[in-house]
């Protein structure tokens, strides 16, 4: 008996999502398992089924250089754009 | 700008990963963190994981048996099929929740055999008889009502697996509630007597309902909520039961016999205490059903012991 990862499609043109797994002695049985249990109401319009021994699982991400700087989280304006409406608005009432 | 900010967090959530020390562990599901199949786990949370699921599981497989009694007795074609494809999702959850406990280490025989020999528990409301058409209108309707608020909170469960299965089962759920909602609804518009029918179900069913979500122990004594395996406190799950559905059997002109149920001016619901004796006493085997139905339930495994045994040997 093997373990095999159940992905299923809601709609054509959508993503296929981990939905659960099932316990199989092989592929056919597999695939009757996972038909009646993420299809059987039209829930589905596909469905991937993965051996689970089968999967390369990726989990580690070095980021010894820190790389923030191309992400949304390595910047923080906050202070900043603060600082430059105060700046701002100094200016205005000066010249007022 | 809310965009962004989603996106935020999204980088953020990515780089967290599974502490591998107890109390980490504990503040980093304390604080929405979600955990997978393969992540380490602290021993005692996967011990109670195991145990919430496994009666989860055990609740869908025993909860189709009362029923199951009706779909030969169903008062239309229609009605029966319905009743069919109901008990067909039921005993469908109870695969993909079985099948989540499994993955955590407790193999589904034992699961199975525990549930028979009584060592295992499942829900209160599933140690009762049914008498007439209106206790399986009253079932469908609100004890799945019931059963849908716990599960939506699932859907926030520490335990990812758990969470995403639980997308699936409250889809159908819906389904299931708005069955029992048209069966109530044809029985209140009918003859007086299929009125009656409903009346004396709801007045049946009422206490085990109120008794469904637990004892009101605080949140932060339960260590269901503290591991975030529940995501609310058993109160606030029977508040939100009474605030949706009182009002929706009152309106149809049915009655609630319990002089001391009322809605305070700030929003919460008091009532007569549920006999929590009771609860204690159904659940622990002593229902009066409960021996009945694991009979029958054993019968039905032993007799399909074959199918098992090929599929296995496949």
């Amino acid at each position: 008996m093997n373990e095999w990862e159940v992905f299923r499609r809601e709609r054509k043109g959508q993503p296929f999502e981990h939905a659960g797994s099932v316990v199989a002695p092989d592929a056919d049985f597999a695939e009757a398992w996972a038909r009646e249990q993420y299809g059987r109401r039209g829930e589905s319009v596909a469905l991937w089924l993965v051996p689970r021994d089968q999967i390369r699982d990726v989990e580690d991400w070095a980021d010894e250089f820190d790389l923030k700087y191309r992400r949304v989280d390595g910047y923080s304006i906050k202070a900043r754009l603060k600082l430059a409406r105060e700046n701002a608005s100094a200016v205005a009432e000066g010249g007022a | 700008m809310g965009k962004l900010t989603i996106v935020r967090k999204v980088v953020c959530v990515a780089a967290v990963e599974v502490p591998p020390d107890e109390q980490a562990f504990l503040e980093y599901v304390q604080s929405g963190g979600q955990v997978e199949t393969t992540d380490w786990m602290p021993d005692d949370y996967r011990a109670k994981l195991i145990k919430f699921i496994e009666m989860h599981g055990n609740s869908e497989l025993m909860g189709v048996l009362p029923e199951r009694e009706w779909i030969l007795k169903a008062p239309t074609l229609q009605r029966k099929l319905a009743l069919t494809a109901k008990v067909q999702d039921e005993v469908g959850h109870s695969q993909l929740i079985y099948r989540v406990a499994e993955d955590l280490g407790k193999p589904r025989e034992q699961m199975l055999a525990d549930l028979i020999s009584g060592k295992a528990k499942f829900h209160n409301v599933f140690h009762y008889p049914t008498y007439t058409w209106g206790d399986v209108g009253v079932i469908a309707w609100l004890v799945d009502a019931a059963a849908i608020i716990s599960q939506k909170a699932l859907l926030k469960c520490s335990y990812a697996p758990y969470a995403r299965i639980m997308k699936k089962i409250c889809w159908e759920e819906s389904f299931h509630i708005l069955h029992g909602r048209d069966v109530i609804l044809a029985m209140v518009t009918g003859t007086p007597e299929q009125f009656g029918l409903v009346q004396e179900a709801l007045d049946r069913w009422w206490g085990p309902l109120m008794q469904f979500h637990g004892n009101p122990i605080p949140a932060g004594e339960d260590p269901m909520y503290k591991w975030r395996i529940k995501s609310q406190g058993n109160e606030e799950a029977r508040q939100q039961f009474l605030d949706g559905y009182v009002p929706q059997i009152l309106e149809l002109g049915l009655e609630l016999h319990d002089p001391k149920l009322r809605k305070r001016d700030d929003g919460v619901w008091e009532y007569t205490e549920p006999d929590w004796d009771e609860l204690k006493h159904v659940v622990t085997g002593h229902g009066p059903k409960t021996q009945e139905r694991l009979a029958f339930r054993k019968h039905f495994l032993d007799q399909e012991q074959w199918v098992r045994d090929v599929v296995l040997a496949a």
